[in-house]
Formats: C-alpha cells, sequence, structure tokens
C-alpha cells in the first residue's frame, strides 16, 4: 500500500537525488529515442537499431578488460559507454559492409551481426568472470538495464548525455525530416541522404549507448520502436510522426522510471517498454483513421450504404427484399414501414436512385475514360462526379431510348 | 592412439554429448533457415528466439515446476502467437514488417523478464542469462567411462535427456523438408508459380514458421538463445555466398552450423587451456562466434558472394 505514494513522489521528483537525475534521464532519453527511432521508422530500417544495440556488449567487455588492465577496477560507466560505443560503430559498419558488398539482404546482415556481436559479448564476460582482479559484479545489467544501486555519477552522466541527445535531435529533425520524408526531393535541395543517414545512425548509436544502463541492450530497441509505430497511427505527417514519438516516448521512460524507483524489485527497463507498449495497444485499437475500431466501424459504414443502396434499387423495381440487413437498414431510415412497405419517403428514395444508377450506366457507356468510370464504386451519386451540363445531355440521351447504338 | 589425440574417456563423458547435442541443434535451425533467408524473413528466427522466453515463464508458473514438455508448449505457443501478433500489427495497423516484429518481440520479452523477476523463481534454474547463453557446458554424461560406454544400455539409459530430445527434432525437420522440398523450393522463388500450380502459399509460409519456431524452442532449452539466432542466419547466409543452387545451399549451410558447433565448443572447452587459463569460456557464445568468423570468410572470399550482374573487381 506504499507503493502508491512512492510512486507519486517519484513522479514528482521528490524520491531523492539519484531517483530525480535517473527520472529526468530516463524522460530525455526516452524524447531522444522517440524522435531518432521515428526517422529509423520512416526511412523502414527499424530493424538495424537491433543489431547495434547487441553489438554493444563486446566493447562492454573489452572495455572493462582494458581498463583492470591499466590498474583500475573496470566499472567506470564512461569508459564502459565509450567502448560500447565503439563496437555498435562497428557492427554498423558490418551491416553496411554485408549490405553493400555481398548478396546479402539487410535482414541477414542485421540478424548476422548481433548474434556474432552478441555471443563474442557473452565469450567475453566469461572470461571477465574467471578474472581475479577488477569488481564484475553488475555487468550483466548491461543485458536488462538497472537504476538499483546506481552511483550518483552514473545517473549524471545519463541525464547530461540524454539532454545532449535531444539537443542534437533538434539540431538535425529539418534535414532528418526532408530526408525521412523524401530523400529524392532532399537530394535536388543539395542535402546528401547518405549523410543524414550517417548523421542518424550516430544518433542511434548515441541513443543506444546512454540507454544501456536504464533499460539494457536488448530492450533499448523497444524504445526507438515502439513510440514510433504508435505515433504513426495517429497521423499521416512525417513531422507529427516525429513530435508524437518524442512525447511518447519521454512519457513512457518517466513513468517507468518513476514506477521501478517505487517498487525496488521491478527492473526499469521492462517497465519502461511495457509502458510503451500499453500506449501502442490502445492506438492500435482506438486511433481513429489507421485504429481497428475505426476501420470497423468505416466497414460496417460501407455495409450499410452498400444495403440501403441495393434495398432501394429492390424497392423501385418492385422486387422483393429478402435480406435481413437491408430491411433494417431500410426501416431505420423510415424508408420502409414494419410490414416491408414502402413509405412515400422511401418510394421517392427509390425512385431517385434508380435515375442515378441509369444515368451511370450512360456515363459509363459515354465516358470511356479512368476519371469517370474509375469513380463509379454502385455508391456514389453521379452529382458528385459530373457537372450539371453533363448530366443534363446524359438525360436527353436516356429519354430517346436505341439512339445509342 | 585415441587417447593421443585428446578423444580418451575424459572426452567421451565431459565432450561428446554437448558437441553432439550442439550439431543437432545447430542443423535443427540451419535448416530452415535456409528458406528463411532466401524469404528475406530471416529476423523471424530472432523474434521467435526472444519470445520463447515468457512461453517458458508462463509455463512455469501455470505447472509450478520445471519440466520438459509444458515448457516446450509454452514456448511454442508464445512463438506462434508472436508470428500471430507480427501478422495481426501489419495487416490491421498498415505496418511495415520490420517495425510489427520489433514491436511485438520487444515487448512480448519485457513482458517475461518482468514476470521472471516478479515470481518466486530464484529456487529454480530459470533465469534470464541462463536462458541467453544456454548452458551446454553441463549437459555431460557422467556414466560415459569411455568409448565403451556407448555399448552399454545401462550407461545410454543415463544420456542427457536434451540428446535425444534435439536428435527426434533435427530428424524430424530434416525429414519435413525433405519431403515438402519440392513445394519449399517453388514457393520460395516464385511464389506467383507456386500459386499457379495451385500451391497453398500460406500454408507453406506457416508451415516453414512453425518449423522454425520448433527448431528454436528445442534448441532453446539445451543451448539458449544466442546459439538460435545465430544459427538460424550464418550458416545459411555464409552457404548461400558458395552457390546458386538450393540443394548445394542447404548442403553447405549443415557443414558450416556442424563446423560452428564442433570448433565452437572445442575453442571454448579446450582454447583457454592453450593459453595458460584454467576455466572454459562460454560454449553458445563462441559458436556463434564461430559462425560469425565463417561468414566474414565466405564474405571475402565465396565464388557467390556479390550479386549476379554486379561487376566484379579485377
Amino acid at each position: 500500500m506504499e507503493a502508491l505514494p512512492a510512486f507519486l513522489s517519484a513522479l514528482t521528483l521528490q524520491a531523492g537525488y539519484n531517483a530525480t537525475l535517473v527520472a529526468i534521464g530516463a524522460g530525455l532519453l526516452g524524447i531522444a529515442a522517440g524522435s531518432v527511432g521515428a526517422f529509423l521508422f520512416l526511412r523502414k530500417r527499424a530493424l538495424v537499431s537491433d543489431a547495434v544495440a547487441h553489438a554493444t556488449l563486446p566493447g562492454v567487455g573489452l572495455a572493462f578488460i582494458a581498463m583492470v588492465a591499466l590498474g583500475g577496477d573496470g566499472r567506470n560507466l564512461a569508459g564502459l559507454l565509450a567502448g560500447s560505443a565503439v563496437s555498435a560503430g562497428l557492427g554498423l559498419l558490418a551491416v553496411e559492409w554485408i549490405t553493400a558488398r555481398t548478396r546479402l539482404a539487410e535482414d541477414a546482415a542485421i540478424g548476422a551481426v548481433l548474434s556474432v556481436f552478441f555471443g563474442f559479448g557473452v565469450v567475453l564476460l566469461t572470461i571477465i568472470q574467471t578474472m581475479t582482479s577488477g569488481r564484475q559484479a553488475g555487468l550483466e545489467s548491461f543485458l536488462l538495464g538497472s537504476t538499483a544501486g546506481m552511483l550518483y555519477a552514473d545517473a549524471l552522466i545519463i541525464a547530461v548525455g540524454g539532454a545532449l541527445a535531444v539537443a542534437a535531435v533538434l539540431t538535425l529533425r529539418r534535414p532528418l525530416t526532408l530526408v525521412a520524408f523524401d530523400a529524392g526531393y532532399a537530394e535536388t535541395l543539395g542535402l546528401s541522404a547518405r549523410r543524414m543517414d550517417l548523421g542518424l545512425m550516430l544518433l542511434v548509436m548515441a541513443v543506444v549507448v546512454i540507454g544501456l544502463k536504464i533499460v539494457g541492450l536488448i530492450l533499448i530497441v523497444a524504445m526507438l520502436i515502439i513510440p514510433a509505430v504508435t505515433a504513426r497511427f495517429w497521423t499521416e505527417r512525417a513531422e507529427i510522426v516525429v513530435a508524437l514519438a518524442a512525447m511518447l516516448g519521454g512519457i513512457s521512460a518517466y513513468v517507468g522510471a518513476a514506477l521501478s524507483a517505487a517498487a525496488p524489485a521491478v527492473p526499469t527497463g521492462p517497465v519502461i517498454v511495457l509502458v510503451a507498449a500499453f500506449m501502442f495497444t490502445l492506438s492500435l485499437l482506438f486511433a481513429p483513421g489507421r485504429g481497428v475500431l475505426a476501420a470497423l466501424w468505416r466497414r460496417q459504414r460501407f455495409q450499410r450504404r452498400v444495403h440501403l443502396r441495393q434495398g432501394l434499387l429492390a424497392l423501385a423495381r418492385e422486387e422483393r427484399i429478402l435480406e435481413p440487413l437491408t430491411l433494417r437498414v431500410l426501416r431505420r431510415a423510415g424508408l420502409i414501414r414494419a410490414d416491408g412497405v414502402a413509405t412515400d419517403a422511401g418510394r421517392a428514395r427509390a425512385a431517385r436512385t434508380l435515375r442515378d444508377e441509369a444515368r451511370w450506366d450512360m456515363a459509363l457507356l459515354q465516358f470511356n475514360d479512368e476519371m469517370v468510370a474509375g469513380r463509379y464504386d454502385g455508391l456514389t451519386p453521379i452529382e458528385e462526379v459530373l457537372t450539371g451540363d453533363e448530366i443534363a445531355e446524359i438525360d436527353r440521351r436516356l429519354a430517346r431510348p436505341g439512339v445509342v447504338a | 592412439m585415441i587417447e593421443a589425440v585428446g578423444l580418451g574417456p575424459d572426452f567421451v563423458t565431459f565432450s561428446l554429448t554437448p558437441i553432439l547435442i550442439g550439431v543437432l541443434a545447430a542443423v535443427a535451425c540451419a535448416l530452415p533457415g535456409n528458406f528463411l533467408i532466401l524469404r528475406r524473413q530471416a529476423l523471424i528466427g530472432d523474434a521467435i528466439s526472444h519470445v520463447v522466453l515468457p512461453g517458458i515463464v508462463v509455463a512455469f508458473l501455470v505447472t509450478g515446476q520445471v519440466t520438459t514438455w509444458p515448457m516446450m508448449l509454452g514456448a511454442a505457443g508464445a512463438a506462434l502467437l508472436s508470428v500471430g501478433i507480427i501478422t495481426a500489427i501489419r495487416r490491421l495497423g498498415r505496418i511495415e514488417a520490420g517495425a510489427a516484429m520489433g514491436v511485438t518481440f520487444t515487448t512480448l520479452f519485457a513482458a517475461g523478464v518482468l514476470l521472471l523477476e516478479q515470481s518466486d523463481t530464484s529456487s529454480v534454474h530459470l533465469d534470464v542469462e541462463h536462458a541467453l547463453y544456454g548452458s551446454l557446458e553441463s549437459l555431460i554424461w557422467l556414466s560415459g567411462m569411455g568409448w565403451g560406454s556407448l555399448l552399454d544400455a545401462a550407461a545410454l539409459a543415463d544420456l542427457p535427456p536434451e540428446l535425444l530430445r534435439m536428435a527426434v527434432v533435427a530428424a524430424a525437420i530434416s525429414v519435413i523438408v525433405a519431403v515438402f522440398w519440392r513445394p519449399l523450393k517453388i514457393s520460395t522463388f516464385d511464389e506467383g508459380f507456386a500459386r499457379v500450380l495451385g500451391l497453398p502459399v500460406g500454408l507453406i509460409d506457416l508451415g516453414i514458421i512453425t518449423l522454425a519456431a520448433v527448431a528454436a524452442v528445442a534448441a532453446f532449452d539445451a543451448v539458449g538463445s544466442i546459439i538460435v539466432i545465430a544459427m538460424f542466419i550464418c550458416p545459411p547466409a555464409a552457404a548461400r555466398l558458395m552457390t546458386n543452387r538450393l540443394e548445394r545451399q542447404v548442403g553447405w549451410s549443415l557443414v558450416f552450423a556442424t563446423l560452428s558447433a564442433v570448433v565452437g565448443y572445442v575453442l571454448a572447452g579446450y582454447g583457454p587451456g592453450w593459453f595458460g587459463a584454467e576455466l572454459s569460456v562460454s560454449a553458445a557464445g563462441m559458436i556463434a562466434t564461430v559462425s560469425g568468423v565463417i561468414l566474414v570468410l565466405a564474405c571475402l572470399f565465396a565464388p557467390q558472394r556479390r550479386r549476379s550482374g554486379e561487376a566484379r573487381e579485377a
């Protein structure tokens, strides 16, 4: 029962110096990860981040070994992060090299790099476990992230790193958006898509490295991908996807960090990811336009329109209607009575519908082109497609059957 | 003579079964991997091996014990569930495959880790590191006192159960691939033609992914997820650079997978000794590393490494 006050105090930055720095750092990291991930997503290269993240592990191990060899205790976070950045860079180069120089596709390159680098990292970790010097405890936290037992200096590195990453994204947002949105157009403006992609990859590396200590290398991919996909549900505009993804990433990281600060047994990384996944699920279901419910609703409305139209045509041709849905739609619109006989309004509308259908038939014969024929779906009234003069011409022809040969 | 090359009784006790299990796991994963690579679905293997974790944790929470069959079922269920979720996100949300995959496997993996940390699993052999690294080294054959034990029924009964299980799975996958060879090949290279022939393309798709999931789940239990991902991708990718014929590609991939498992295990177990270190390093990690070295060599020297039509350098 003391979890809620603890959560609230963490959320309002009252839970101590370290927790505050971690929450701020995580929030900044979330903003940076969300926006960088949005650019990656728009460039259709979301899973490159998976390779980059897994490729950090050998760097962490080698940096530890190097620092111990130089006489340190091996746990200096800045040193470990520098090592992880170097090996993440190598992993990225390997992906690019395999994709450019061999016939293997990018997904195979990503999978190969992530499994091999990670495997080699695990080999290094087992070597480190057998080392007598150096304090290796806690090195595994790079796999899944951990904020428990974080030193003040570590928290400060994360907060400052997050702020720098956000600043870099803000500076580069315009060219990155242009390239993500339309690489060809960006080139004509003199922007090198290649160079911007390189900059984007550097940003991805930075986000991954800063995120290691908070969410760990396996789950940092989630912070890059999930907010971007979530944002995509709400808008068709590239800039808004980026802004929304930054916001969603910031919120999930901040709330997740506060949650895990309130309950020390709860690991930070998974909580942050699950908060983000929760918002994703809501968006998948409820977003207007691309959401599942909106699609279902559109489908149903379309179905009703089809049944209404077919029902009206049947009324006009005095055919019997047996379809229960058609009867229900007509009855609810007040076009037929409960016993199935057409009302006055129903007869008028049925006549209009029949005339519309006849005009369409004629129009399809007369205008045998995409502009008109392409618009025929059995639902759109012809007034929305043709001008009054054109319809008048059609009506003239309709009045003289047999002339059209 | 046998002793002289290091294949004495100790080898039978401590190395024979892990190497065999490693080879079988590598082969079981590399076989479906060939088709995943050609279909640009290489990362499905990555996704599946991540979601195996929550499946195993849930199976443990339901049954309360670490037994094989519930865990295999849980893992297989989670793998198929994840494929369903990925498809649903792609279709319903109109999201590209890579991003849909990323959302799904990271979320399920996070849920698995959280469940694991929250449930009281500390007393049993179930933790994240084990899931990632596996424990190939511990699958030793204590009753195997020497090569003669291979003829001793009592000693054979004491073989690690993972060996038999992996052998059955590897054999089943080989048989299925052999039986369905033609439809697999046709639908992989020319989906349109496969449709014209009336092949159930969607079913074949699902079948390949199911094969991959079965291989991943069986291997995961014995050797951890690193080997699974590496073996799905590296040997088939290296084999792809060796030849243009699918038959030969599959053959090469099996050679590379076996080579990775044997050389990797030997390097992990005996390599540190050559440098005067006492303890061994992670066998799973080393096997993945060796498969990566093989792939790099293939990228540099294999005869068919370039795209067809691309100019060769002098």
